[in-house]
């Protein structure tokens, strides 16, 4: 066994320090460090994307990096978004479309869904279902995961131009 | 899954980066994005007991277009390649290969340095360089070198790059005429079943000159010389362009894999490769 590392991560907003052995993934260490559970353990083999968090701004699958990669990063998981109270508008979007069945998809797809729509706001089906290729759901057939995605982007575009 | 222990580093320097490689050897490697050699790590078919990670090191991620000359840091990423507009007007192939490689998520951690350098016959820049005739630059403990590209693959995994030298960048020239990455991959996220890099420059409605690299279909990528020279003074036609499938089928030597028996891969790589080729030409 190495020597274990002291590892600095700002989760969701809030300064998180631990010690971890270099070798342990970044999911384990938010699931079980940190238990921040909302990203989840799918395939553990970076085809799934259950476990997408952002990170520095990018949308990476937390299975394929360790900790000691992510040493000193900002990271927003599905608990940084929205409260129960105050969903983030994909949240809300994603329950009025019947977005999800049995929900274990939904933190890594919701998590994705906000950096592509922050890259690009108008996205087409087409657009949407290439940037959310990285993602895989075994219940819903996808349909309604674009669709509540489409939603959201018209929602998010409605409400920016009414602050305008 | 758990990889095996290994000491983690995260230089600031590349003559630190070289001095750890030498005094470790074959047990350190260099990582990237580490999206070839974590999921390696993780089934411990790689072994690495002092992991350099490169992220801090500056001067990496630079994409250079100037002068007629191309030049991509080893860190410059999938999702940067995809995103620069001087790259994709200078060289659109990049692009159009980038985005066939696995998906949004990889492409953000996914470097080309790393594709390039790994040496597995599945990665796609490997055979894309190749075609664009690329220079890779070498950092070592003996100053810097050039292999180009067509010379760089040995076997799978196995690469001219030596334990201590590590890859900064990639150059070549702007290239000029049509081009085309054409994949045929089972699903998102997987390897080429058989993929083709093509440019074409045309003049006077004849091929004055054709790259052709084929990726996945041999334990190196394949630049096919012989499919090149069957296309260049012909208006590429359809007998053309079967001579080029031939002679590019005479360079090739697949194996048998879950995407399928040999007999199918090279019916599909015959297949890729005309696809690639007309979209090229059409695109000259």
């Amino acid at each position: 066994m190495t020597e274990k590392m002291h590892i600095k991560l700002k989760v969701n907003g809030e300064d998180k320090e631990f010690l971890a052995e270099p070798r342990e993934l970044l999911i384990y260490a938010l699931r079980e460090k940190l238990n921040i559970t909302g990203p989840h353990v799918g395939c553990e083999t970076s085809h799934c994307g259950a476990c997408t968090v952002t990170l520095n701004g990018k949308s990476v699958k937390s299975c394929t990096m360790f900790v000691a990669q992510a040493n000193g990063a900002e990271i927003t998981t599905i608990e940084g978004i929205g409260t129960p109270d105050a969903l983030h508008v994909l949240q809300e979007s994603f329950r009025e479309h019947h977005g999800l069945q049995c929900g274990f998809c939904t933190p890594g797809m919701i998590m994705r869904a906000t950096k592509l729509l922050e890259e690009n706001p108008t996205p087409t089906e087409e657009e949407v279902r290439f940037g959310m290729a990285g993602n895989i759901c075994r219940c819903t057939g996808y349909q309604n995961i674009v669709k509540s995605i489409l939603a959201a982007a018209s929602e998010l575009n409605a409400a920016k131009e009414a602050a305008q | 899954m758990i990889p095996a222990a290994f000491d983690y580093y995260r230089p600031k320097k590349m003559d630190d980066v070289i001095a750890l490689l030498e005094q470790h050897g074959d047990d350190a490697r260099v990582m990237a994005g580490g999206h070839s050699l974590i999921p390696m790590m993780k089934l411990r078919m790689a072994e690495v007991p002092h992991l350099i990670d490169l992220q801090d090191i500056e001067g990496l991620s630079d994409i250079s277009v100037e002068g007629g000359k191309i030049t991509l840091g080893a860190m410059v990423t999938q999702h940067d390649l995809i995103n620069h507009a001087g790259l994709t007007a200078a060289a659109p192939i990049l692009r159009e290969a980038a985005l066939q490689i696995a998906d949004p998520q990889v492409r953000y951690m996914g470097t080309v340095g790393g594709n390039v350098a790994n040496g597995d016959p599945g990665n796609d820049m490997p055979g894309l360089m190749q075609c664009l005739d690329a220079q890779i630059n070498l950092v070592g403990p003996n100053g810097t070198r050039s292999v180009a590209a067509r010379e760089y693959y040995e076997a799978a995994y196995m690469t001219d790059r030596e334990d201590d030298e590590v890859l900064v960048s990639i150059s070549f020239d702007t290239p000029s005429g049509g081009f085309a990455y054409e994949k045929q991959k089972r699903k998102i996220g997987d390897y080429a079943t058989a993929a083709a890099a093509v440019q074409i420059v045309k003049d006077g409605g004849k091929v004055a000159a054709a790259s052709i690299a084929m990726t996945n279909l041999s334990d190196v990528p394949v630049w096919s010389e012989g499919a090149c020279d069957a296309l260049v003074g012909t208006s590429c036609d359809a007998a053309a362009m079967k001579a080029a499938a031939a002679a590019m089928l005479g360079d090739i030597d697949p194996s048998e894999d879950n995407r399928g028996p040999v007999a199918f891969k090279r019916h599909v790589a015959g297949v890729i490769l005309t696809r690639a080729i007309t979209r090229a030409w059409d695109r000259a």
